[in-house]
């Protein structure tokens, strides 16, 4: 990744910490565009999930992949806690790649 | 950085223990976290150096794991942009809420925006009076600042002398990491449609446009939304 994306990246993310607090500072949003906003990590981590579990070059396939991912999803439906559904995740793949 | 915190943030275990002790702890489980971002970012082909800087720079989590996720499976550096940056966008939401616990002066308040994430901004909201409430900001968004950083370091390292990542199954532990950050979103109605449609044009649109492209589209299912203002 070139540098310039990382200070885009950087100056993108204070950007908007500082636009809510420093800018807009004790305004409310339109209720219409608050919910939007409230969507957004619901709607792009289920795309970050899908592509990053079934995705091989632009393809759909299934492959060790889904089975790491679905012990994943378990444990955190049980509320473990985040490294260790990393690590589940990860393992498990290795685990059937490994074996089958 | 993990949504997880901030969706409970009327926890009773937070309010109650002092906020710096309760900050302190939450510091050291974000550390852990951010092992796996050091560890993830420098196999998606980014430098020790660049992995370090976004987490100096940008602070928030699920950007940072979005933007090398997107990188690592072959989006171009705009779609990992968009995607990380419209992850950042509920920051906005957090600094609003917080303009109303924090002081007046621009100066402060320009340094606490870079402190403004999911974990500082529930454990402030956590608390009872102003004054607490002032204190559990710092203490967290600080805090996890410093564990976040060295978590990045430490796993940057490690992930930099790893030679085969696919034997370890870490390309699934990005997508493990969303789903952990995904879950708490899945509460209400609303956050399980977006998220079914959100799935879907990923999906259905992966074949036909380039890498990283489809996530950004799947934003549109925040549409959803419109159907409804909700009740709060």
């Amino acid at each position: 990744m070139s540098w310039w994306v990382i200070l885009a990246l950087g100056a993108g993310a204070y950007g908007f910490k500082a636009l809510g607090l420093v800018v807009l500072g004790g305004r409310t949003l339109p209720p219409r565009l608050q919910a939007c906003v409230d969507l957004l990590p619901a709607a792009l981590l289920p795309a970050l999930v899908v592509v990053n579990t079934f995705v091989t070059d632009r393809h759909l396939v299934l492959d060790a992949r889904a089975w790491g991912v679905g012990a994943a999803a378990v444990a955190a439906w049980r509320k473990a806690p985040l490294p260790v559904v990393i690590l589940l995740g990860a393992g498990v793949t290795a685990a059937v790649r490994h074996w089958a | 950085m993990t949504d997880e915190v901030g969706a409970r943030p009327e926890s009773g275990a937070m309010a109650s223990k002092s906020p710096v002790v309760a900050s302190v702890l939450l510091s050291l489980a974000v550390g852990a976290y951010a092992v796996s971002y050091g560890v993830l970012g420098v196999q998606a082909g980014l430098t020790v150096a660049q992995t370090c800087t976004i987490s100096l720079l940008v602070f928030t989590g699920a950007s940072q794991f979005a933007a090398v996720g997107v990188i690592s499976s072959g989006g171009s550096p705009y779609a990992a942009l968009g995607s990380a940056l419209l992850l950042a966008a509920r920051n906005g939401v957090y600094g609003l809420a917080m303009s109303r616990v924090l002081p007046e002066g621009r100066v402060r308040r320009l340094v606490a925006a870079q402190f403004v994430i999911d974990e500082s901004t529930a454990m402030a909201l956590a608390q009872h009076d102003s004054r607490r409430r002032i204190e559990a900001f710092w203490a967290t968004g600080v805090g996890i600042y410093v564990f976040w950083n060295l978590g990045t370091l430490v796993g940057a390292l490690v992930g930099d002398r790893l030679s085969d990542p696919a034997a370890l199954g870490l390309d699934a532990a990005f997508p493990a990491g969303f789903v952990a950050l995904l879950i708490p979103h899945l509460s209400k109605v609303g956050g399980r449609l977006a998220g079914v449609l959100g799935a879907v044009i990923a999906l259905a649109l992966t074949p036909v446009l380039p890498p990283g492209a489809p996530i950004l589209l799947a934003a549109l299912a925040v549409l959803v939304g419109l159907r409804e203002v909700p009740a709060r």
